[in-house]
């Protein structure tokens, strides 16, 4: 929540036209199954070569005593291996608990941490989501950045996340 | 003995004598090879068997076992134990790298015959001499240095722990040995004595003989500076072994026989 609360009092204060925005919704599906734990969810950005990357946020369980929850990150594998394994968490502005099912929403802007850094280029958003008991699923969607008009994105999970935009605005 | 084609051939002709001692497989199969988060215990289970990877023969014996934490110091197993088939071991992963854990064996084997009768003997060195009858005919004995090794990384991988100790068989991972992906190249080096291994042949077995007709084995030859690739078919545990025999053994008239086998978990995608 912080980083909405974050990428709006930016906008407010640099105005709309200086700051591209980031949209991210994320649809994590309700279960019916017996031992039933809220999915570990990583997203980033990529080059579309797979190249440079950029974190946009780790959900994990925090809140496990003597940091934990840390032990299953590795089965976010993909992020494990192209950046996770390489982080210290807890991470400042990266990780928060995880997520109850439900649609999630999350913004970013060009003039902030971590867009700012981001060359102008065709990327991917990343989300790889893994639970607990559970399986895997990891979704990309394909984006120019900066946008020079709006711009919708969209994946459609089938097991471990529901469905997930990106919606850009210059 | 250096000639890749000479390598070959002894290699071929001692498949063919198929030793009983090589008709088995050793290894040493960790419970998890990449994790993360602190305070983490591996437990290691170790055997010698015919399918990989189920107990079903020989604890592997474990007294020469050793455990190289990412800063080069000793790890000390804890709640070791041999069962009927197998041995097993906890480490704990006290900071982030990679470990390397290592099953080093010697031995020295000799056959001969007395009176027509075939013999079998097997101890130390210094006891060579004294064990083998002056009338012995047909006497041939063999040097055999082994290594059974494993990889474990907690966090990020290091490579502290992938130098070579420049004695025997050994592998020296190129691609990092716990960064293993199905569908990608790993390159590896064979090293013996420190030395690129030219031309000896390396088989690599996926795990989950059991349930399968075909041993589904795939091979590759170290080339001029010992190096060879594998493509991994699909994610899982991998048995990558080899050996060499020469006329290098430091025993006199003594064959040496140096093998090397390591377990390699490849991820999914």
């Amino acid at each position: 929540m912080r980083l909405l609360i974050s990428a709006a009092l930016t906008t407010l204060a640099a105005g709309s036209s200086l700051a591209s925005e980031a949209t991210i919704s994320i649809d994590i599906p309700q279960l019916s199954v017996v031992e039933y734990h809220k999915p570990y969810v990583a997203m980033w950005v990529e080059k579309a070569d797979g190249g440079k990357i950029a974190n946009l946020a780790v959900w994990y369980d925090v809140k496990h005593k003597d940091n934990e929850g840390t032990k299953w990150l590795k089965d976010l594998r993909q992020w494990w291996r192209r950046t996770g394994r390489e982080l210290t968490m807890p991470a400042d502005g990266l990780s928060s608990p995880t997520r109850a099912p439900g649609t999630h929403q999350i913004k970013f802007d060009s003039a902030s941490k971590p867009l700012d850094g981001l060359t102008p280029g065709s990327y991917q958003l990343v989300i790889e989501a893994a639970r607990e008991v559970g399986g895997r699923e990891l979704l990309k969607i394909p984006f120019e950045w900066p946008p020079k008009a709006a711009a919708n994105g969209e994946a459609k999970g089938e097991r471990e996340l529901g469905s997930v935009s990106l919606k850009l605005t210059p | 003995m250096t000639n890749p084609l000479k390598l070959a051939l002894i290699a071929a002709t001692a498949s063919l004598l198929a030793l009983p001692a090589q008709a088995h497989r050793g290894w040493l199969l960790p419970s998890a090879t990449v994790l993360s988060g602190s305070d983490l215990w591996v437990t290691v289970d170790a055997a010698v068997s015919n399918d990989l990877f189920y107990f079903e023969h020989n604890p592997l014996q474990l007294d020469n076992l050793a455990i190289e934490g990412p800063d080069g110091k000793a790890i000390t197993p804890e709640n070791v134990a041999k069962s009927h088939f197998r041995s097993s071991f906890d480490f704990k992963l006290a900071q982030p790298g990679t470990y390397k854990l290592t099953v080093a064996n010697q031995g020295l084997f000799a056959s001969y015959k007395v009176d027509g009768q075939n013999k079998r003997w097997r101890g130390k060195p210094e006891e060579l001499a004294s064990a083998i009858p002056a009338n012995a005919t047909d006497v041939k004995v063999t040097e055999s240095r082994g290594r059974i090794e494993s990889f474990v990384t907690s966090g990020k991988p290091s490579d502290a722990t992938l130098k070579p100790t420049g004695v025997g068989l050994e592998m020296i991972p190129v691609t990092h040995p716990n960064n293993l992906v199905a569908g990608e190249k790993a390159t590896f080096r064979l090293m013996l004595d420190g030395q690129p291994a030219k031309g000896v042949a390396v088989e690599i077995v996926p795990g989950g003989i059991r349930y399968r007709d075909a041993l589904n084995d795939t091979k590759a030859t170290a080339d001029d500076t010992g190096t060879f690739s594998v493509t991994w078919p699909a994610p899982g545990f991998y048995w990558m072994s080899a050996s060499v025999r020469d006329d290098k053994s430091k025993i006199k008239n003594a064959q040496r026989r140096s093998s090397y086998a390591v377990t390699l978990e490849v991820l999914p995608q």
